[in-house]
């Protein structure tokens, strides 16, 4: 029987004051004091759909076998790339085989139910053993819109399968309907919304509903047959009255994630469910509900296994790890939202050699270095002659993987003179647990935090952006470790 | 085991421009001024020379690829003329050519030019080089700057020896005031201001440790010398300089990619002075060098030099430097010139620049700034980073 085998999560570092927005942009639009409440989870210059869903994805990971994995599917509204496939530069960077069926899932707010849809679909058709589903966003609000305030930045993952399987699943209902609460052309950045009263009642308002009583009727199930009810729906003073009108009782409805990181979106009923998961019991029952265009309704039964299924990040692991972020300015200029006189130095911009990229393939993508044969020791990147001096063997490589390994500093700096979208730019040298050496950039820390020989853990980034040649560069930094 | 070039080369004519942000200069300019400097101070003509080297680095800076501006700007006589790039070393390695060409007898008289428009960048402090190296490396690597890369052996040498970042501060304060001062003494230094210690301790930090008085000045310049066999000299001037060594020492890829480097020394400095002292048959360098030219792009590197030239034991640098044992007026005095901290930093021409003062000290011209009875100078030139990176040490004398 197909279920969730795996859960993992991801939020950024940074945490915003939502009335650091209404003191910024309040005296515009004064109704907005209404959702300038809590804070928002704000992704890091660094940080988008991809780094983001890569890392829930790779605290997904915790206790599988990459080996084993046979599809990936990644649901976001906020995709960074129209064309090149978003779903396989995780897949790569998680260095999943070759033969991996990748799809993304975009369009509707229910994109990250659809794909867990399709990839419970995928193993229980016998088509793969194991699936990794990611959901993402990193959703822009438009300056002075509620929606700046209601969205927030984040990623859930799950993994399914049919062995070792932590929530089986029992079935779903799905309704979909050309309900445009919001819409956005592929060419822009910011949605449209219709009136806010209208999404709620006629949307949230009846079409969760729709979806949820479809699947109690369809298997003669009571809403008091659960342990926890998903419902993403941002509108936080609702949804109490919103749930008892479905029959749920306040202790069954799990937290929106409001408070302290926002609508992510196609990646919110996931990152719920992670939620969910993270604190259930065998024998507990889930009912996991997504909106955006219709509705899927999905139930599962939690089994013995969950309590296997512990030390990772998940939502509480990241919800601990925050930084205020209360410069309005600066989040307008990680999310492209003014121009910034980035000074000569920062107008430097090389083209990228595609070529290069594919020469390079999991070497950049998965850093996977090379170890000697002859002597053992590992390095980074693919050198062919060894670099340890009592060696120097030639051609004696063999692949080596870096992205699973802990960091210890050896010299680092805080760089003002360099261009960053975040100075000062923090890097150094950093060795490896089990031998080599990487010079790297660090990120989500403040140069007071960092010390020689403080132990540091990979995170997966946006290195660069290439907007003049429609390419982001992605790569692997070091954060403090904790601990 | 090779024999060396000991006493086979002479120094007999050195130009060198003022080192500065010289707007209105260009390089063609400098080349021309370093160069009637130098040919004057041999007294031979241009049709005298039979190679020369040009070194420079960053050629989008109007200097362009290859040799060829070097040629044409001085309109040689299509004798042979080589470009060298080798990072901030690349003056002391067109020196070396030079050298090499007249000592082999493939050249009676060799020039080697060094020149660069830093000030033509439009930005304070060298290009970043992350961006500027190929799609690999700028996805791999960080978008490091010259103070990044110098500021990681700062925090990497404090932990290390156990010093708080005030006490290594004021050691690397220490530094650059010494040397701020000594280019107060000299005509052609880019900055002319004594700068006390606390002045350091407080300016705004460019790399963390390193402030803004820890950092070179990036200017424009070129400087010239003229070598021909030892045993010739005496027929154009009464007092050259004999080349006693020039050594150079190139990383290995250890210090970046493998874990035995700790990041508080320079590898290959070590390495380039141990091959220098033997060329030169130097045992005792702390007895036998009477002062010293180094790279002091940063004063870090400055620091890390007096113990990986064997100068200052190890983990003994801030005793020796609080000491005045590198002072103007000390044992060995280190950059009497202002150094790359107030002379300038102008990059091909770097290596020869501090050629250039130790000749003058050696024929007792150095002004104000005159060491007494120097017999035997050392220069260090580096080119890189401490984790990647290539060090020349050359060392000259008054005696054959």
């Amino acid at each position: 029987m197909a279920g969730i085998t795996s859960y993992g999560a991801y939020i950024p570092w940074y945490r915003m004051n939502r009335k650091v927005i209404f003191e910024q942009m309040g005296w515009f639009n004064a109704a907005t004091a209404g959702v300038a409440r809590g804070e928002k989870a704000v992704a890091n210059y660094d940080e988008d759909t991809i780094s983001m869903a890569c890392s829930a994805a790779l605290d997904c990971m915790t206790g599988q076998r990459r080996e084993d994995v046979d599809g990936l599917y990644l649901a976001s509204t906020s995709l960074p790339f129209a064309q090149r496939q978003n779903a396989i530069v995780i897949s790569d960077a998680l260095d999943l085989r070759s033969n991996v069926r990748t799809a993304d899932f975009a369009g509707a707010l229910k994109a990250g139910t659809a794909a867990l849809l399709a990839a419970l679909d995928a193993v229980g058709s016998g088509n793969g053993a194991s699936w990794m589903v990611a959901a993402g966003e990193c959703r822009v609000g438009k300056p002075g819109s509620a929606q700046e305030h209601t969205f927030g930045d984040g990623a859930g993952a799950l993994m399914v399968g049919t062995k070792k399987v932590i929530a089986e699943f029992k079935g779903s209902y799905s309704v979909s309907y050309d309900f445009l609460d919001y819409r956005r052309l592929t060419e822009e950045r910011f949605v449209h919304p219709w009136e806010d009263r209208w999404i709620r009642e006629e949307g949230y308002g009846k079409i969760i509903p729709e979806a949820a009583q479809g699947l109690l009727k369809k298997y003669n199930l009571k809403m008091s047959d659960f342990a926890k009810i998903i419902i993403p729906c941002p509108m936080t003073n609702w949804i109490r009255g919103f749930a008892k009108a479905l029959g749920a009782k306040d202790e069954q409805v799990e937290d929106n994630l409001q408070a302290a990181v926002g609508d992510t979106g196609a990646a919110l009923p996931l990152m719920m469910l992670v939620a969910a998961l993270e604190k259930a019991k065998a024998g507990d029952r889930i009912l996991l509900l997504s909106y955006g265009n219709g509705s899927d309704a999905l139930w599962f039964e939690v089994t013995p296994e969950i309590e296997k299924a512990r030390g990772r990040k998940a939502i509480q692991g990241h919800l601990a790890k925050r930084n205020d972020f209360n410069t309005y300015g600066k989040y307008l200029v990680f999310r492209d939202l003014i121009p910034l006189e980035v000074g000569i130095r920062g107008e430097i911009n090389p083209p990228t050699a595609m070529t290069v990229l594919w020469q390079q393939g999991r070497t950049i993508s998965a850093l996977v270095g090379v170890r000697c044969k002859a002597c053992g020791t590992p390095q980074y990147p693919k050198h062919s002659v060894c670099v340890n001096p009592e060696c120097g063997a030639i051609g004696q490589m063999e692949p080596y993987r870096f992205a699973d390994k802990a960091g210890k500093v050896v010299s680092f700096t805080g760089d003002n003179l360099t261009f960053s979208w975040d100075p000062p730019s923090i890097y150094g040298l950093v060795d490896f647990e089990g031998g080599g050496r990487l010079f790297m950039d660090f990120t989500d820390c403040r140069i007071e935090d960092v010390k020689v020989g403080m132990p540091v853990e990979l995170t997966y980034r946006r290195k660069y952006s290439d907007k003049q040649r429609g390419y982001y560069g992605y790569y692997w930094k070091v954060v403090p470790a904790k601990g | 085991m090779p024999k060396g070039i000991k006493n086979e080369v002479a120094v007999i004519g050195m130009g060198c421009t003022k080192f500065g942000e010289l707007w209105n200069k260009t390089a063609e300019d400098l080349i021309v001024e370093a160069f009637q400097e130098a040919v004057a101070d041999a007294g031979i003509e241009k049709k005298d020379i039979d190679a020369a080297w040009f070194a420079t680095i960053f050629d989008a800076e109007n200097v362009g690829k290859s040799a060829v501006r070097l040629a044409t700007t001085l309109k040689l006589p299509y004798i042979p003329v080589t470009r060298i790039e080798n990072f901030c070393a690349s003056g002391t390695e067109a020196f070396r050519a030079a050298c090499y060409a007249v000592a082999s007898g493939a050249a009676d008289i060799a020039l080697a030019l060094g020149c660069e428009k830093l000030k033509d960048t439009g930005y304070g402090g060298l290009p970043d080089f992350g961006t500027l190296l190929g799609t690999d490396n700028r996805i791999t690597l960080p978008n490091f700057t010259a103070p990044g890369g110098f500021a990681q052996a700062a925090t990497s040498y404090f932990a290390k020896y156990g010093l708080t970042a005030e006490e290594g501060k004021r050691a690397l304060a220490h530094i650059s005031s010494k040397s701020h001062h000594n280019g107060t003494l000299n005509l052609k230094a880019h900055l002319r201001t004594e700068v006390p210690v606390e002045t350091i301790m407080k300016a705004p930090i460019i790399a963390y440790p390193l402030g803004l008085y820890d950092c070179c000045g990036v200017s424009d310049g070129a400087a010239a010398a003229i070598v021909c066999r030892a045993k010739d000299a005496k027929k154009f001037r009464k007092d050259p300089i004999y080349v006693k060594g020039v050594a150079i020492s190139v990383s290995s890829g250890r210090e970046m990619f493998h874990t035995s480097w700790d990041g508080s020394y320079i590898a290959t400095t070590v390495q380039a002075g141990i091959a220098a002292y033997k060329e030169a048959g130097v045992t005792k360098p702390r007895e036998e060098i009477s002062m010293f030219e180094v790279h002091d792009c940063f004063s870090i590197t400055e620091l890390l030099t007096y113990e990986d030239l064997q100068l200052s034991a190890r983990g003994k640098a801030v005793e020796d430097i609080h000491n005045g044992f590198y002072d103007l007026d000390g044992k060995i005095p280190c950059n009497p010139s202002g150094g790359l901290k107030s002379f300038g930093h102008p990059i091909g021409a770097t290596g020869i620049r501090m050629i250039y003062e130790m000749y003058l000290q050696l024929q007792g011209k150095a002004d104000k700034r005159q060491i007494k009875d120097p017999r035997l100078g050392l220069t260090m030139n580096l080119g890189g980073f401490p984790l990647l990176n290539l060090i020349s040490v050359s060392i000259v004398g008054k005696d054959l």
